[in-house]
């Protein structure tokens, strides 16, 4: 059966990561279950076209249109749906970005095909591709199976690895036309996200996090204050931002952002699943509670039981002088 | 204006994941002693609801498929604000997966007054598939607008904010469409007062089943189901968890210091 991986956005000639990641996995998924990888290289991806076959796709299928533009869902499914008639019986990949989300239910429901959201695997087992995603706010796994024949996957990023490109690897590009209808929601205004000088939360090699256990929005301050010490960015939870200490950008965890740091500092966090799934796959993972029994100290790599008004201020005087900053 | 606003009845999210158990036989999360409660992402989607019924009139009602013990959940919709509810009753359906819950629920809209707006939460905080609100609109031939904090009328449409990659975007939609809502500081739901409570409690609850919908077993019944689940586990965890020591807090927070610098992570 053949493989299907939707791609959009990207820089230029290079594939975005995500797409990487899928044509990668794609290659290994393939290897297992024999077919082709066809990569759908959309809007402004068609550029990224050769750049996809050297990164596992057998197969480009472009889609480009002005409709495409402007990142609209209803578009971008149509013109998925164009390129996946054109793969016959297939498991379609698409990137677990915003715009999956919106685009792969659509996708789905036009090829009447079985999707499976936020998997964080996608394997071949018994003749059959089998799809695994957190439940219950990522205290359970499950793992699904589609009954259709063609599938789609919605896939988290990093759950799968990108290979190494290969410059010069053979494989047909061909442009599809089609026609497409400009989409009924219309963009307004783009606000971009208040970074304030720091690096972008998904981006940031440290996070360092608030939750529950700070009792407010300012020791939120202590927090940047690390953050910009060490060049990472400041996230928290969703009680944290529930509870209105900072805002809704900030979150971390399976409703937030999903970050994979170098090093995630979790302070004040009990460690709910729906935390640590946005979480659980930073290098070292660092967890400061005053509670020995908080569920958080079972994925952290290295522990503190104490206040954190305690430990901080501390922590950060000790930080500035062996930095000498 | 007249607001859908679909709901979900779900074990509570809070159940500590100690007390959280699988019944391997229904390949389902295990009730034990937990409460059901309304999804936390539906109960933001009611807020702004209502929210918007307060400040430009109209209606809201309220729909979910589920057991008889659902109209705990709608009870609760109409104690917040909704005026109307509906309950399908889940007994002739089986919904495994949202493209079934979606068909349902269209049907079940396509049965009220002309809407405006349809709202879903972005995921129901059990499954998670985050696939009713884009189906619905495929369903009902709508735009969808995803991962929405807020929202307000514009003219004959809508304005409404959404959560996009990189920052939050503002859009335009005609009405009616279909939103699914996200948790923001403004749309934190409401506690009903024991007053609005008791009066929910005598309001009537609308019950259809799949035949009144004109939803047969082609349609809803076990085949209609695209997705199968193979198993459902609590995943292992072991911890690797190395503990700072200190006299106190202080101390603690300096060795923190140390020991990242020299696990170079830092």
């Amino acid at each position: 059966m053949n493989i299907v991986v939707i791609g959009w956005g990207g820089d230029g000639h290079a594939p975005s990561a995500a797409v990487r990641e899928l044509l990668g996995g794609a290659r290994r998924l393939a290897q297992q279950s024999g077919g082709q990888v066809i990569g759908a290289a959309l809007g402004g991806a068609a550029k990224a076209a050769t750049g996809m076959i050297e990164y596992g796709a057998d197969r480009v299928l472009i889609v480009d249109h002005p409709a495409l533009a402007e990142l609209d869902a209803e578009a971008y499914a149509a013109a998925a749906h164009v390129v996946c008639d054109q793969a016959g019986d297939a498991l379609v990949l698409v990137p677990g970005d915003r715009l999956g989300w919106e685009v792969a239910p659509r996708l789905a429901h036009r090829l009447a095909a079985g999707l499976v959201t936020d998997c964080l695997a996608v394997d071949w087992e018994g003749g059959r591709f089998v799809m695994t995603k957190p439940v219950y706010g990522g205290k359970a796994m499950a793992k699904l199976a589609a009954r259709t024949a063609t599938q789609v996957a919605l896939v988290r990023a990093r759950a799968m690895e990108p290979l190494e490109p290969q410059t010069g690897r053979a494989g047909d590009v061909e442009a599809l036309n089609v026609n497409l209808s400009p989409g009924r929601v219309k963009l307004l205004e783009r606000k971009q996200e208040e970074t304030q000088g720091q690096v972008r939360l998904e981006d940031a090699p440290v996070v360092v996090s608030g939750g529950r256990g700070l009792g407010g929005p300012e020791p939120f301050r202590m927090l940047e204050e690390i953050a910009q010490l060490v060049g990472g960015a400041v996230g928290a939870s969703l009680a944290a931002v529930d509870a209105g200490w900072i805002s809704p950008q900030h979150q971390v965890g399976q409703t937030g952002k999903s970050v994979a740091p170098d090093l995630y500092i979790a302070v004040g966090i009990s460690g709910a699943s729906q935390h640590v799934a946005g979480m659980s796959n930073s290098k070292t993972i660092v967890a400061i509670n005053k509670d020995p029994e908080a569920p958080i100290f079972r994925v952290a790599h290295i522990g503190v039981v104490g206040d954190y008004k305690e430990v901080l201020p501390a922590f950060v005087a000790e930080l500035r002088k062996i930095k000498g900053a | 204006m007249h607001i859908a606003v679909c709901i979900k009845q779900i074990l509570d999210p809070e159940i500590s994941p100690r007390a959280f158990k699988i019944d391997p036989v229904r390949k389902a999360a295990d009730p034990g002693t937990a409460s059901l409660v309304i999804g936390p992402f539906d109960l933001n989607a009611l807020e702004v609801a209502i929210q918007l019924k307060e400040r430009h009139g109209g209606q809201v009602t309220a729909l979910t498929l589920g057991s008889d013990k659902a109209k705990e959940a709608l009870r609760r919709a109409l104690a917040m604000g909704a005026d109307q509810a509906v309950l399908i009753d889940e007994t002739q359906v089986s919904a495994k997966e949202p493209s079934v819950t979606a068909r349902v629920l269209a049907a079940a809209i396509r049965k009220l007054d002309p809407v405006d707006l349809v709202l879903t939460g972005r995921q129901s905080g059990e499954w998670d598939f985050g696939q009713v609100g884009a189906l619905l609109a495929e369903e009902l031939g709508m735009p969808f607008v995803p991962f929405v904090p807020r929202l307000d009328v514009a003219g004959n449409g809508l304005r409404l904010e959404r959560e996009a990659d990189g920052g939050v975007v503002v859009v335009e939609a005609p009405r009616p469409c279909v939103a699914s809502v996200t948790n923001a500081n403004d749309n934190v739901p409401r506690l009903p007062k024991v007053k609005d409570i008791m009066m929910a409690n005598r309001k009537p609850i609308t019950v259809y089943g799949p035949g009144e919908l004109g939803l047969g077993a082609a349609e809803v019944g076990d085949e209609a189901n695209r997705l199968e689940v193979l198993d459902l586990f609590i995943p292992e965890v072991k911890s690797e968890c190395e503990f700072i020591e200190g006299e106190d807090g202080a101390e603690k927070g300096a060795n923190l210091a140390r020991k990242l610098v020299e696990r170079k992570v830092i």
